[in-house]
Protein backbone atom coordinates (compact mmCIF):
# COMPACT_ATOMS: atom_id res chain seq x y z
CA UNK A 1 0.00 0.00 0.00
CA UNK A 2 1.66 3.24 -1.05
CA UNK A 3 -0.01 6.54 0.82
CA UNK A 4 2.29 8.74 -0.66
CA UNK A 5 1.57 12.42 -2.02
CA UNK A 6 -1.95 11.30 -0.07
CA UNK A 7 -4.17 13.89 1.46
CA UNK A 8 -5.59 13.05 4.64
CA UNK A 9 -8.37 15.09 4.79
CA UNK A 10 -11.69 13.24 6.56
CA UNK A 11 -11.14 9.90 8.02
CA UNK A 12 -14.59 8.96 5.57
CA UNK A 13 -12.07 8.73 2.56
CA UNK A 14 -9.78 5.93 4.04
CA UNK A 15 -10.87 2.25 3.57
CA UNK A 16 -10.64 -0.67 6.71
CA UNK A 17 -7.32 -1.68 5.10
CA UNK A 18 -6.14 1.45 4.92
CA UNK A 19 -6.87 2.62 8.48
CA UNK A 20 -5.07 -1.07 9.59
CA UNK A 21 -1.97 0.00 7.31
CA UNK A 22 -1.53 3.59 9.26
CA UNK A 23 -1.86 1.76 12.45
CA UNK A 24 0.49 -0.73 11.86
CA UNK A 25 3.18 1.88 10.43
CA UNK A 26 2.29 4.16 13.60
CA UNK A 27 3.37 1.18 15.65
CA UNK A 28 6.33 0.56 13.71
CA UNK A 29 7.64 4.49 14.17
CA UNK A 30 6.67 4.28 17.91
CA UNK A 31 9.15 1.16 18.42
CA UNK A 32 11.54 1.72 16.35
CA UNK A 33 12.36 5.72 15.69
CA UNK A 34 14.59 6.63 12.83
CA UNK A 35 15.30 10.33 13.65
CA UNK A 36 16.64 11.34 10.33
CA UNK A 37 13.68 10.35 8.26
CA UNK A 38 12.14 13.74 6.95
CA UNK A 39 15.74 15.46 6.60
CA UNK A 40 15.66 18.24 4.09
CA UNK A 41 11.88 17.98 3.90
CA UNK A 42 9.60 20.81 4.77
CA UNK A 43 6.53 21.42 6.89
CA UNK A 44 4.17 24.57 6.00
CA UNK A 45 2.16 24.33 9.23
CA UNK A 46 -0.48 27.11 7.98
CA UNK A 47 -2.69 27.71 11.70
CA UNK A 48 -5.59 30.03 10.56
CA UNK A 49 -6.49 29.97 14.04
CA UNK A 50 -4.80 28.67 17.23
CA UNK A 51 -4.68 25.29 18.56
CA UNK A 52 -1.72 24.57 20.89
CA UNK A 53 -1.99 21.43 21.29
CA UNK A 54 -2.56 20.25 17.24
CA UNK A 55 0.29 22.62 16.52
CA UNK A 56 3.12 21.83 19.14
CA UNK A 57 2.22 17.95 18.01
CA UNK A 58 2.92 18.40 14.33
CA UNK A 59 5.68 20.45 14.94
CA UNK A 60 7.54 18.31 17.56
CA UNK A 61 6.69 15.20 14.92
CA UNK A 62 8.68 16.77 12.16
CA UNK A 63 11.28 17.66 14.06
CA UNK A 64 11.88 14.70 16.22
CA UNK A 65 11.95 13.60 12.21
CA UNK A 66 15.10 16.21 11.73
CA UNK A 67 12.56 18.01 9.06
CA UNK A 68 12.11 21.87 8.87
CA UNK A 69 9.10 23.77 9.73
CA UNK A 70 7.70 27.34 7.80
CA UNK A 71 4.26 28.89 8.50
CA UNK A 72 2.20 30.85 10.99
CA UNK A 73 -0.19 30.69 13.61
CA UNK A 74 -2.36 32.73 13.56
CA UNK A 75 -4.28 34.62 10.29
CA UNK A 76 -3.96 37.75 11.53
CA UNK A 77 -0.07 37.86 10.82
CA UNK A 78 -0.54 36.34 6.85
CA UNK A 79 -1.64 38.37 3.53
CA UNK A 80 -5.24 36.69 4.50
CA UNK A 81 -6.48 39.96 6.41
CA UNK A 82 -5.29 41.70 3.00
CA UNK A 83 -7.89 39.92 1.09
CA UNK A 84 -5.94 36.84 -0.35
CA UNK A 85 -8.15 33.72 -0.59
CA UNK A 86 -6.83 30.56 0.86
CA UNK A 87 -6.69 28.85 -2.57
CA UNK A 88 -3.69 31.12 -3.70
CA UNK A 89 -2.72 31.16 -0.11
CA UNK A 90 -2.45 27.25 -0.31
CA UNK A 91 -0.88 27.35 -4.31
CA UNK A 92 1.90 30.18 -2.74
CA UNK A 93 2.71 27.47 0.02
CA UNK A 94 3.24 24.91 -2.09
CA UNK A 95 6.32 26.16 -3.56
CA UNK A 96 7.93 26.34 -0.79
CA UNK A 97 7.57 23.08 1.25
CA UNK A 98 6.68 19.54 0.83
CA UNK A 99 3.74 18.92 2.83
CA UNK A 100 1.27 21.25 4.78
CA UNK A 101 -0.75 21.14 7.53
CA UNK A 102 -3.87 23.09 7.48
CA UNK A 103 -6.04 24.63 10.39
CA UNK A 104 -8.78 26.73 9.53
CA UNK A 105 -12.15 27.28 11.14
CA UNK A 106 -14.09 27.32 8.29
CA UNK A 107 -15.76 23.48 7.39
CA UNK A 108 -14.67 21.91 4.07
CA UNK A 109 -11.45 24.71 3.96
CA UNK A 110 -8.89 21.38 4.55
CA UNK A 111 -10.05 19.90 1.53
CA UNK A 112 -10.30 22.93 -1.09
CA UNK A 113 -6.28 23.05 0.06
CA UNK A 114 -6.11 19.82 -0.85
CA UNK A 115 -7.44 20.56 -4.33
CA UNK A 116 -5.41 24.31 -4.25
CA UNK A 117 -2.08 22.00 -3.66
CA UNK A 118 0.23 20.07 -5.71
CA UNK A 119 1.90 18.45 -2.29
CA UNK A 120 0.25 16.28 0.28
CA UNK A 121 -1.63 18.07 2.59
CA UNK A 122 -2.91 17.12 6.75
CA UNK A 123 -6.05 18.48 7.42
CA UNK A 124 -5.33 19.76 11.30
CA UNK A 125 -9.11 20.11 11.85
CA UNK A 126 -11.94 22.33 9.56
CA UNK A 127 -14.25 23.66 12.28
CA UNK A 128 -16.50 21.28 13.29
CA UNK A 129 -16.40 18.97 10.56
CA UNK A 130 -13.11 16.67 10.40
CA UNK A 131 -9.90 15.87 12.50
CA UNK A 132 -8.74 12.84 11.10
CA UNK A 133 -5.14 12.82 12.82
CA UNK A 134 -7.37 13.20 16.38
CA UNK A 135 -8.99 10.03 14.93
CA UNK A 136 -6.37 7.73 13.61
CA UNK A 137 -4.90 8.60 17.41
CA UNK A 138 -8.24 7.68 19.05
CA UNK A 139 -8.13 4.55 16.90
CA UNK A 140 -4.75 3.59 17.55
CA UNK A 141 -5.43 3.82 21.47
CA UNK A 142 -7.62 2.07 21.30
CA UNK A 143 -6.08 -0.44 19.72
CA UNK A 144 -2.57 -0.49 21.91
CA UNK A 145 -4.54 -0.71 24.95
CA UNK A 146 -7.22 -3.08 24.29
CA UNK A 147 -4.44 -5.29 21.75
CA UNK A 148 -7.80 -5.30 19.15
CA UNK A 149 -10.11 -3.14 17.53
CA UNK A 150 -12.87 -5.71 16.30
CA UNK A 151 -16.15 -6.74 18.47
CA UNK A 152 -15.60 -4.24 21.37
CA UNK A 153 -18.19 -2.26 23.23
CA UNK A 154 -17.78 1.27 23.61
CA UNK A 155 -19.60 3.87 24.85
CA UNK A 156 -19.32 7.27 24.29
CA UNK A 157 -20.55 10.04 26.95
CA UNK A 158 -21.09 13.76 27.45
CA UNK A 159 -22.17 16.00 24.34
CA UNK A 160 -22.68 13.95 21.49
CA UNK A 161 -24.47 16.15 19.42
CA UNK A 162 -21.99 18.57 18.66
CA UNK A 163 -18.65 16.23 19.31
CA UNK A 164 -16.79 16.37 16.09
CA UNK A 165 -13.96 13.47 17.85
CA UNK A 166 -16.75 11.43 18.37
CA UNK A 167 -19.27 11.24 15.43
CA UNK A 168 -15.09 10.64 13.14
CA UNK A 169 -14.34 8.44 15.18
CA UNK A 170 -17.71 6.49 15.32
CA UNK A 171 -17.38 6.18 11.50
CA UNK A 172 -13.98 4.94 11.49
CA UNK A 173 -14.74 1.62 14.44
CA UNK A 174 -18.13 1.38 12.35
CA UNK A 175 -15.55 -0.81 10.36
CA UNK A 176 -14.54 -2.96 12.95
CA UNK A 177 -18.21 -5.23 14.12
CA UNK A 178 -18.64 -2.40 17.25
CA UNK A 179 -21.38 -2.41 19.77
CA UNK A 180 -22.05 1.46 20.70
CA UNK A 181 -23.59 2.96 23.62
CA UNK A 182 -24.40 6.86 23.30
CA UNK A 183 -24.77 8.05 26.50
CA UNK A 184 -26.08 11.53 26.90
CA UNK A 185 -29.30 13.68 27.32
CA UNK A 186 -31.46 13.86 24.40
CA UNK A 187 -30.54 17.56 23.60
CA UNK A 188 -26.89 16.22 22.90
CA UNK A 189 -27.25 12.87 21.95
CA UNK A 190 -26.05 11.97 18.34
CA UNK A 191 -27.34 13.60 15.61
CA UNK A 192 -29.82 11.51 13.44
CA UNK A 193 -27.67 11.38 10.56
CA UNK A 194 -25.22 9.40 11.56
CA UNK A 195 -27.41 7.27 13.68
CA UNK A 196 -28.63 6.48 10.10
CA UNK A 197 -25.45 5.54 8.77
CA UNK A 198 -24.54 3.37 11.42
CA UNK A 199 -27.90 1.86 10.73
CA UNK A 200 -27.00 1.26 7.17
CA UNK A 201 -23.81 -0.11 7.98
CA UNK A 202 -25.74 -2.62 10.02
CA UNK A 203 -24.00 -1.17 13.39
CA UNK A 204 -25.52 -2.54 17.13
CA UNK A 205 -25.79 0.55 18.97
CA UNK A 206 -27.57 1.38 21.93
CA UNK A 207 -28.97 5.43 23.41
CA UNK A 208 -29.20 6.21 27.44
CA UNK A 209 -28.87 8.81 29.51
CA UNK A 210 -28.14 6.90 32.07
CA UNK A 211 -24.07 6.39 32.56
CA UNK A 212 -24.62 3.38 35.08
CA UNK A 213 -27.11 1.12 33.01
CA UNK A 214 -25.00 -0.01 30.42
CA UNK A 215 -21.13 0.66 32.41
CA UNK A 216 -20.81 -3.42 32.61
CA UNK A 217 -20.97 -4.67 29.19
CA UNK A 218 -17.72 -1.47 28.32
CA UNK A 219 -14.57 -2.16 26.91
CA UNK A 220 -13.81 1.56 26.45
CA UNK A 221 -16.01 4.65 27.42
CA UNK A 222 -15.14 7.67 25.47
CA UNK A 223 -15.49 10.63 27.55
CA UNK A 224 -16.25 14.53 26.49
CA UNK A 225 -16.47 17.69 27.56
CA UNK A 226 -19.40 19.68 27.45
CA UNK A 227 -18.87 23.15 26.01
CA UNK A 228 -20.15 25.88 27.61
CA UNK A 229 -19.77 28.31 24.11
CA UNK A 230 -22.41 25.44 22.65
CA UNK A 231 -24.86 26.72 24.98
CA UNK A 232 -26.65 30.15 23.71
CA UNK A 233 -28.29 30.26 26.93
CA UNK A 234 -26.13 29.98 30.37
CA UNK A 235 -28.80 28.27 32.04
CA UNK A 236 -29.13 25.60 30.02
CA UNK A 237 -25.43 24.62 30.32
CA UNK A 238 -25.93 24.75 33.84
CA UNK A 239 -28.49 21.97 33.29
CA UNK A 240 -26.00 19.53 31.23
CA UNK A 241 -22.48 20.89 33.37
CA UNK A 242 -21.27 18.21 35.47
CA UNK A 243 -24.11 15.60 34.53
CA UNK A 244 -21.65 12.49 34.08
CA UNK A 245 -18.94 12.18 36.42
CA UNK A 246 -16.19 9.53 36.44
CA UNK A 247 -15.20 8.81 39.56
CA UNK A 248 -14.34 6.08 42.39
CA UNK A 249 -17.95 4.89 42.57
CA UNK A 250 -18.88 5.29 39.06
CA UNK A 251 -15.57 2.29 38.75
CA UNK A 252 -17.63 0.07 41.25
CA UNK A 253 -19.92 -0.62 38.20
CA UNK A 254 -17.10 -1.78 35.20
CA UNK A 255 -14.70 -4.09 34.07
CA UNK A 256 -11.75 -4.72 34.99
CA UNK A 257 -10.47 -3.61 31.78
CA UNK A 258 -12.30 -1.08 30.79
CA UNK A 259 -10.73 1.74 29.01
CA UNK A 260 -11.35 5.40 29.66
CA UNK A 261 -10.05 7.91 26.96
CA UNK A 262 -10.77 11.11 26.76
CA UNK A 263 -9.51 13.63 23.99
CA UNK A 264 -8.44 16.61 26.81
CA UNK A 265 -8.42 19.04 28.31
CA UNK A 266 -11.39 17.91 30.68
CA UNK A 267 -13.00 20.12 33.07
CA UNK A 268 -14.33 17.68 35.81
CA UNK A 269 -16.21 14.87 33.86
CA UNK A 270 -12.87 12.39 34.82
CA UNK A 271 -12.11 12.67 38.53
CA UNK A 272 -8.53 12.98 39.40
CA UNK A 273 -8.63 9.84 41.46
CA UNK A 274 -9.21 7.63 38.07
CA UNK A 275 -5.73 9.32 36.93
CA UNK A 276 -3.86 6.51 38.28
CA UNK A 277 -5.93 3.81 38.21
CA UNK A 278 -5.59 1.24 35.14
CA UNK A 279 -8.65 2.65 33.30
CA UNK A 280 -6.97 5.94 32.34
CA UNK A 281 -5.81 5.64 28.73
CA UNK A 282 -6.15 9.37 28.18
CA UNK A 283 -2.69 10.43 28.72
CA UNK A 284 -1.46 8.00 27.10
CA UNK A 285 -3.90 8.63 24.47
CA UNK A 286 -2.54 12.39 24.42
CA UNK A 287 1.42 11.05 23.59
CA UNK A 288 -0.05 8.97 20.66
CA UNK A 289 -0.14 11.74 18.87
CA UNK A 290 3.25 12.11 18.39
CA UNK A 291 3.98 8.60 16.72
CA UNK A 292 0.58 8.93 14.68
CA UNK A 293 1.41 12.14 13.06
CA UNK A 294 5.26 10.91 12.58
CA UNK A 295 3.98 8.21 10.57
CA UNK A 296 1.49 10.05 8.76
CA UNK A 297 3.95 12.98 7.79
CA UNK A 298 6.50 9.61 6.31
CA UNK A 299 3.47 8.06 4.80
CA UNK A 300 2.50 11.29 2.56
CA UNK A 301 6.30 12.28 2.42
CA UNK A 302 6.67 8.81 1.10
CA UNK A 303 9.13 7.96 3.34
CA UNK A 304 7.72 5.05 4.39
CA UNK A 305 4.98 2.52 2.37
CA UNK B 1 -23.22 33.98 -5.99
CA UNK B 2 -26.70 34.88 -6.06
CA UNK B 3 -28.14 35.76 -9.44
CA UNK B 4 -30.90 38.41 -9.37
CA UNK B 5 -34.05 37.47 -10.85
CA UNK B 6 -35.10 38.43 -14.09
CA UNK B 7 -38.13 37.28 -14.89
CA UNK B 8 -39.79 40.78 -16.17
CA UNK B 9 -37.07 39.19 -19.78
CA UNK B 10 -38.66 35.86 -19.69
CA UNK B 11 -41.81 36.00 -21.61
CA UNK B 12 -44.26 33.98 -19.10
CA UNK B 13 -47.68 32.99 -20.49
CA UNK B 14 -49.65 31.73 -17.51
CA UNK B 15 -52.31 29.59 -18.68
CA UNK B 16 -52.59 31.13 -21.62
CA UNK B 17 -54.89 29.56 -24.88
CA UNK B 18 -53.39 30.28 -27.84
CA UNK B 19 -54.35 27.87 -31.17
CA UNK B 20 -50.92 26.12 -32.17
CA UNK B 21 -50.55 27.01 -35.88
CA UNK B 22 -50.11 23.54 -36.60
CA UNK B 23 -51.33 20.85 -34.70
CA UNK B 24 -48.62 18.11 -33.31
CA UNK B 25 -49.69 15.13 -35.69
CA UNK B 26 -48.10 12.79 -33.45
CA UNK B 27 -48.92 13.79 -30.07
CA UNK B 28 -51.19 11.68 -28.24
CA UNK B 29 -54.66 12.79 -28.01
CA UNK B 30 -54.34 14.14 -23.89
CA UNK B 31 -51.29 15.89 -24.72
CA UNK B 32 -52.88 17.69 -27.32
CA UNK B 33 -55.32 19.14 -25.06
CA UNK B 34 -52.48 19.90 -22.56
CA UNK B 35 -50.34 21.85 -25.00
CA UNK B 36 -53.32 24.03 -26.25
CA UNK B 37 -52.82 26.08 -22.65
CA UNK B 38 -49.67 26.74 -23.87
CA UNK B 39 -48.22 27.69 -27.00
CA UNK B 40 -46.47 25.06 -29.40
CA UNK B 41 -42.91 25.42 -30.39
CA UNK B 42 -41.27 24.99 -33.47
CA UNK B 43 -37.77 24.04 -32.16
CA UNK B 44 -36.84 23.59 -28.80
CA UNK B 45 -37.27 21.87 -25.62
CA UNK B 46 -40.39 21.02 -23.50
CA UNK B 47 -40.57 19.74 -19.94
CA UNK B 48 -42.95 18.61 -18.26
CA UNK B 49 -44.74 17.06 -15.26
CA UNK B 50 -42.79 19.68 -13.72
CA UNK B 51 -43.75 19.95 -9.40
CA UNK B 52 -46.14 23.11 -10.11
CA UNK B 53 -43.78 24.86 -7.44
CA UNK B 54 -40.19 23.97 -9.06
CA UNK B 55 -41.03 25.99 -11.97
CA UNK B 56 -38.89 28.78 -11.76
CA UNK B 57 -35.84 26.40 -9.97
CA UNK B 58 -35.99 25.01 -13.11
CA UNK B 59 -35.43 28.78 -14.90
CA UNK B 60 -32.97 29.11 -12.60
CA UNK B 61 -30.89 26.45 -12.75
CA UNK B 62 -30.97 26.14 -16.77
CA UNK B 63 -30.13 29.50 -16.66
CA UNK B 64 -33.29 30.58 -18.65
CA UNK B 65 -33.98 34.13 -17.90
CA UNK B 66 -30.90 34.89 -20.45
CA UNK B 67 -31.99 32.63 -23.33
CA UNK B 68 -32.07 34.67 -26.68
CA UNK B 69 -35.06 32.10 -27.75
CA UNK B 70 -38.69 32.30 -26.17
CA UNK B 71 -39.68 30.75 -23.04
CA UNK B 72 -42.85 29.79 -21.99
CA UNK B 73 -43.66 28.87 -18.44
CA UNK B 74 -47.27 27.86 -17.39
CA UNK B 75 -48.03 26.56 -13.75
CA UNK B 76 -50.63 25.45 -11.75
CA UNK B 77 -52.42 22.94 -15.16
CA UNK B 78 -54.43 19.89 -13.73
CA UNK B 79 -52.39 16.56 -13.77
CA UNK B 80 -53.45 13.23 -13.11
CA UNK B 81 -50.41 11.87 -12.37
CA UNK B 82 -49.26 14.87 -9.63
CA UNK B 83 -51.93 16.94 -8.94
CA UNK B 84 -50.71 20.14 -10.23
CA UNK B 85 -47.97 20.62 -12.54
CA UNK B 86 -46.01 23.24 -14.40
CA UNK B 87 -44.19 23.24 -17.86
CA UNK B 88 -41.69 24.98 -19.52
CA UNK B 89 -41.05 25.31 -23.15
CA UNK B 90 -37.85 27.07 -24.62
CA UNK B 91 -37.45 28.03 -28.17
CA UNK B 92 -34.64 27.41 -30.00
CA UNK B 93 -32.59 25.45 -27.30
CA UNK B 94 -32.56 21.26 -27.34
CA UNK B 95 -31.41 20.33 -23.75
CA UNK B 96 -28.77 18.38 -23.16
CA UNK B 97 -28.62 15.07 -21.55
CA UNK B 98 -26.02 17.09 -18.62
CA UNK B 99 -28.93 19.98 -18.38
CA UNK B 100 -31.76 17.63 -18.31
CA UNK B 101 -30.23 15.59 -15.22
CA UNK B 102 -29.56 19.18 -13.35
CA UNK B 103 -33.25 19.15 -13.16
CA UNK B 104 -33.93 16.22 -11.65
CA UNK B 105 -32.64 18.00 -8.12
CA UNK B 106 -35.82 19.69 -8.28
CA UNK B 107 -38.22 17.91 -10.65
CA UNK B 108 -37.38 14.07 -10.47
CA UNK B 109 -40.17 13.20 -12.54
CA UNK B 110 -39.96 15.72 -15.29
CA UNK B 111 -40.14 14.73 -18.95
CA UNK B 112 -38.34 16.54 -21.42
CA UNK B 113 -39.22 16.63 -25.03
CA UNK B 114 -37.09 17.80 -27.77
CA UNK B 115 -38.97 19.45 -30.81
CA UNK B 116 -37.98 19.99 -34.04
CA UNK B 117 -40.37 21.63 -36.62
CA UNK B 118 -42.98 20.74 -34.25
CA UNK B 119 -42.68 17.24 -33.76
CA UNK B 120 -41.39 15.72 -31.15
CA UNK B 121 -37.81 13.89 -31.65
CA UNK B 122 -36.35 12.58 -28.79
CA UNK B 123 -37.50 12.16 -25.45
CA UNK B 124 -35.17 12.12 -22.51
CA UNK B 125 -35.43 10.73 -19.33
CA UNK B 126 -34.70 12.71 -16.24
CA UNK B 127 -31.89 10.71 -14.59
CA UNK B 128 -30.64 11.96 -11.00
CA UNK B 129 -27.13 12.66 -11.62
CA UNK B 130 -24.32 10.96 -8.76
CA UNK B 131 -22.82 14.35 -8.72
CA UNK B 132 -24.19 18.01 -8.82
CA UNK B 133 -22.13 20.53 -9.72
CA UNK B 134 -22.55 24.30 -9.07
CA UNK B 135 -26.08 24.32 -8.88
CA UNK B 136 -27.19 24.07 -5.07
CA UNK B 137 -25.91 25.71 -2.33
CA UNK B 138 -24.70 24.79 0.97
CA UNK B 139 -26.52 25.51 3.46
CA UNK B 140 -24.07 25.33 5.88
CA UNK B 141 -22.89 29.18 6.62
CA UNK B 142 -19.47 28.23 8.03
CA UNK B 143 -18.91 26.03 4.92
CA UNK B 144 -15.84 27.35 2.71
CA UNK B 145 -18.11 27.26 -0.52
CA UNK B 146 -19.75 29.73 1.41
CA UNK B 147 -17.10 32.53 2.01
CA UNK B 148 -14.48 31.59 -1.01
CA UNK B 149 -15.30 31.68 -4.58
CA UNK B 150 -15.44 28.14 -5.24
CA UNK B 151 -17.77 26.26 -7.10
CA UNK B 152 -20.30 23.92 -4.64
CA UNK B 153 -20.18 20.59 -5.43
CA UNK B 154 -22.61 17.88 -3.78
CA UNK B 155 -22.84 13.90 -4.24
CA UNK B 156 -26.00 12.07 -4.08
CA UNK B 157 -26.42 9.98 -1.22
CA UNK B 158 -30.32 9.31 -1.75
CA UNK B 159 -32.31 9.76 -4.80
CA UNK B 160 -35.79 9.20 -3.33
CA UNK B 161 -36.42 11.59 -1.28
CA UNK B 162 -33.16 13.23 -2.41
CA UNK B 163 -30.42 13.45 0.07
CA UNK B 164 -26.80 15.18 -0.86
CA UNK B 165 -23.39 15.63 0.64
CA UNK B 166 -21.40 18.40 0.39
CA UNK B 167 -18.00 17.63 -0.93
CA UNK B 168 -16.68 20.39 1.13
CA UNK B 169 -18.01 20.04 4.58
CA UNK B 170 -19.33 16.71 4.44
CA UNK B 171 -22.65 17.89 5.57
CA UNK B 172 -25.74 16.44 4.26
CA UNK B 173 -28.71 18.16 2.92
CA UNK B 174 -32.29 17.07 2.71
CA UNK B 175 -34.91 18.18 -0.40
CA UNK B 176 -36.70 20.95 1.87
CA UNK B 177 -32.59 22.47 2.23
CA UNK B 178 -31.79 22.54 -0.78
CA UNK B 179 -31.27 26.31 -2.48
CA UNK B 180 -30.22 27.07 -6.07
CA UNK B 181 -27.32 29.16 -6.37
ZN1 LIG C 1 -20.68 22.64 2.43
Amino acid sequence: MDLKNRDIISINDFSKEELLHILKVVKQVESNPKNNLLKGKILAALFFEPSTRTRLSFISSMEQLSGTIIGFSTANVTSIQKGESLWDTIKMTGQYADVIVIRHPLEGSARLAAEAASIPVINGGDGSNQHPTQTMLDLYTIQKTKGRLENLHIGFVGDLKYGRTVHSLVIALANFNPTFYFIAPDDLQMPESYLDELFQKKVKYHKTSDLTRFSKELDVLYVTRIQKERFPDPLEYEKFKGIYRIDGAFLQHVKKDLKIMHPLPRIDEIDKSIDNTEHAAYFGQAANGIPVRKALLALVLGKIK
Amino acid sequence: MAKKKAKNKTHIKRKERIKPKKVIPNAPKEETKRELKISAIEEGTVIDHIPTDAAFKIVEILDLENQKGIVSIATNLQSKSIGKKGIIKVGGKSLTQDEVNKIAIVAPDATVNIIKNYYVKEKIKVKTPEIIDNVVKCSNPVCITNNEQVPTKFYVAKKDPLKIKCHYCERSMGKDDIEII
